[in-house]
């Protein structure tokens, strides 16, 4: 067995509360390196809250995040970002002004800061590696369009070629597959499957057979709480998930 | 963005245009008043360059830039004074060589903060350095706070108001509610005559020039990409790892020393600097300026300033009563109809005819697609 240093996250007491209301209530788990975690649960379980607080969206009131040896609840976001946690938000979050090449040149890890933006090169290095993101994520063909001209579920993509050019050892993802048709999930579910082979990823999702799909293990979260923890197949047959939420 | 990419020889071009009516249409057919006019409406365009990147791109509207105008051709004026308030010349005053107000107001040595003025060089960096000071203190404040929007619009009137209240307290040392007045040279150069007023005009319509070249640069840049990303999605920008506070912070004082050098430029041509420039009413008007001509658009801001100056100095000379009537429909109309401004109308109407006669068949591939190929071109 691994001791709990080698877990790349771990989550430990983790709470937060809104007007005297526990989003999160004492919320504990751990994901490995190369680990693909999907947290699931009915609405306002705070699956949303706990990656916004491990983000550094959210201050937790109680609690620590402890993600490849730093504690991130003390960082700000952007370096939370450069610590190696890549964030997609539910609804696509792209630039629409700007064209799919340039969203994800602007989401390339280097000149990060004021000056460094501003003597920033699009030199080869740049070049190649947007070219490579953009093949992975079908969008090659469509480089140079505006990426308000994407259908839904390319501008998802995009999102997620934005958080892959970063190379983050983390991968956050909520709601990847929603409002997506058939089609575009099960050419989302292809990338996904490529994407995570060298890194953590973490999850929220609804669609049951995508969960099944990709989960390496699952985590049932309750108002706040992990009620359920472990393979699909184990949280799918404990009582206390399907009484919550399975059973509907 | 686009346009920065694919149009960039109708950029140059549009450049080339605008400098040539300002240095050389205007010289040539304006009398040395009316240019002196221009050459004082082109010290706005300094604050309108600002506005573009800080308000267009970035989006944080300051209504407050009169605090830093006034801040520069402060500088400028205290320096000049320095150098109109020889003991010779302030010989009959109760204490010779300080400025004459402050003899009135019975000051009896100069302030500690007037004696870095004696040199033009530390006048020279005061310039844009003392308002960029000011904006990063309040930038500081508010950005890394994530106050933004209206909050801080409301926030950087008020100080605008703050500021113009204490010029005017503190008479003795400011000059009060006259300003600072009765400048007359720089390094011995007289700048009251005809033959001064016209090179400082050349000074600051190159100057200006020069300011619009950087502002292109910077837009063009990847940082001008960020901060229009920033408008968009502000989140987006954080959780990409860019600290959006330093990004804010940056457009705010680059406006700022912006601002400033107008504020100098202006005190140079116009012979003297007084809170009139300072306050909520200059400030909203410089707004109003930059929104008119297009706050997206560098040249489009430029023109807004020329042609609502124009127009207010007509309505002034005829009816001044009307003038803040007009002015405040003007401001209605451009919001509701004209977004963009009259750049927007350029864009969507004019543009196209102009592309249409040029021999390039790049209509049915769309500007996107050409933008793609000058990308992969790149």
């Amino acid at each position: 067995m691994i001791g709990k240093s080698d877990f790349l996250l771990a989550v430990e007491g983790l709470s937060v509360s809104f007007d005297g209301f526990k989003a999160v209530d004492d919320l504990s788990f751990y994901i490995e390196q190369n680990e693909i975690r999907v947290i699931i649960g009915p609405n306002g379980a705070g699956k949303t809250t706990v990656l916004d607080l491990i983000c550094g969206r959210t201050q937790a009131s109680a609690g620590s995040v402890r993600f490849n040896g730093r504690e991130l609840t003390r960082l700000k976001e952007h370096q939370i970002v450069r610590a190696g946690v890549g964030r997609k938000f539910q609804t696509p979050s792209i630039y629409e002004d700007l064209t799919v090449f340039e969203n994800l040149e602007i989401s390339y890890p280097r000149g990060r800061s004021v000056f460094g933006a501003l003597t920033f090169r699009r030199d080869t290095a740049v070049r190649e590696r947007v070219a490579e993101i953009a093949a992975m994520i079908s969008l090659d063909t469509l480089i140079g369009e505006r990426a308000e001209r994407l259908s839904h579920g390319q501008k998802q993509w995009l999102e997620i070629g934005m958080l892959l050019i970063q190379d983050p050892l983390l991968l956050m993802l909520d709601e990847p597959v929603a409002g997506m048709s058939v089609s575009e999930r099960k050419t989302t579910a292809e990338l996904l499957h490529r994407i995570i082979r060298d890194r953590a990823v973490l999850v929220i999702e609804h669609d049951m057979a995508f969960v099944e799909d990709i989960a390496h293990r699952v985590t049932v979260l309750h108002q706040g709480k992990v009620i359920s923890e472990g393979s699909m197949q184990h949280v799918k047959s404990d009582p206390r998930v399907i009484e919550v939420y399975l059973g509907h | 963005m686009l346009r920065n990419f694919s149009l960039a020889r109708e950029d140059a071009i549009a450049i080339l245009l605008f400098a040539a009516l300002i240095l050389l249409v205007f010289p040539i057919a304006l009398d040395p008043f009316r240019l002196n006019l221009v050459g004082k409406y082109l010290t706005y365009g300094f604050v309108a360059l600002g506005l573009v990147l800080c308000w267009g791109d970035a989006g944080i509207l300051s209504l407050g830039q009169g605090i830093f105008f006034g801040l520069g051709g402060y500088c400028m004026a205290m320096f000049l004074k320095l150098e109109a308030s020889t003991p010779a010349a302030t010989k009959i005053q109760s204490t010779p060589g300080i400025p004459d107000f402050m003899d009135w107001n019975q000051l009896t040595a100069l302030p500690w903060f007037w004696r870095p003025f004696h040199s033009l060089a530390f006048t020279l960096a005061a310039v844009p350095m003392v308002p960029m000071l000011l904006a990063l203190v309040i930038g500081l404040a508010m950005f890394k706070r994530r106050v933004g929007g209206t909050y801080f619009a409301i926030i950087t009137q008020a100080i605008a108001a703050i500021l113009t209240i204490l010029i005017i307290g503190q008479q003795g040392y400011t000059g009060g509610v006259n300003g600072i007045t009765d400048l007359r040279t720089v390094k011995g150069w007289d700048i009251r005559t005809d033959h001064a007023k016209f090179i400082l005009y050349f000074i600051n319509g190159g100057l200006l020039i020069l300011c619009l070249l950087a502002a292109k640069f910077i837009r063009a840049s990847k940082l001008g990409r960020i901060l229009v990303a920033m408008r968009e999605r502000e989140e987006r920008v954080r959780f990409s790892g860019y600290d959006v506070a330093a990004f804010k912070i940056f457009a705010f004082c680059l406006a700022a020393a912006l601002a400033g050098i107008g504020g100098a430029m202006f005190t140079l041509q116009v012979g003297f600097m007084s809170p009139s420039f300072v306050g909520i009413v200059p400030s909203i008007e410089l707004v109003i300026f930059c929104a008119v001509g297009g706050r997206t658009s560098l040249l489009g801001a430029l023109y807004g300033v020329l042609l609502v100056n124009w127009a207010k100095t007509l309505f002034s000379e005829d009816m001044p009563q009307l003038w803040l009537f007009a002015m405040g429909a003007l401001f209605i109309g451009v919001v509701a109809v004209l977004p963009s401004g009259l750049a927007g109308l350029y864009h969507d109407y004019l543009e196209p005819l102009v592309r249409l006669r040029r021999p390039t068949p790049v209509r049915l591939a769309g500007p996107a697609a050409e933008a793609g190929k000058t990308e992969a071109a790149r």
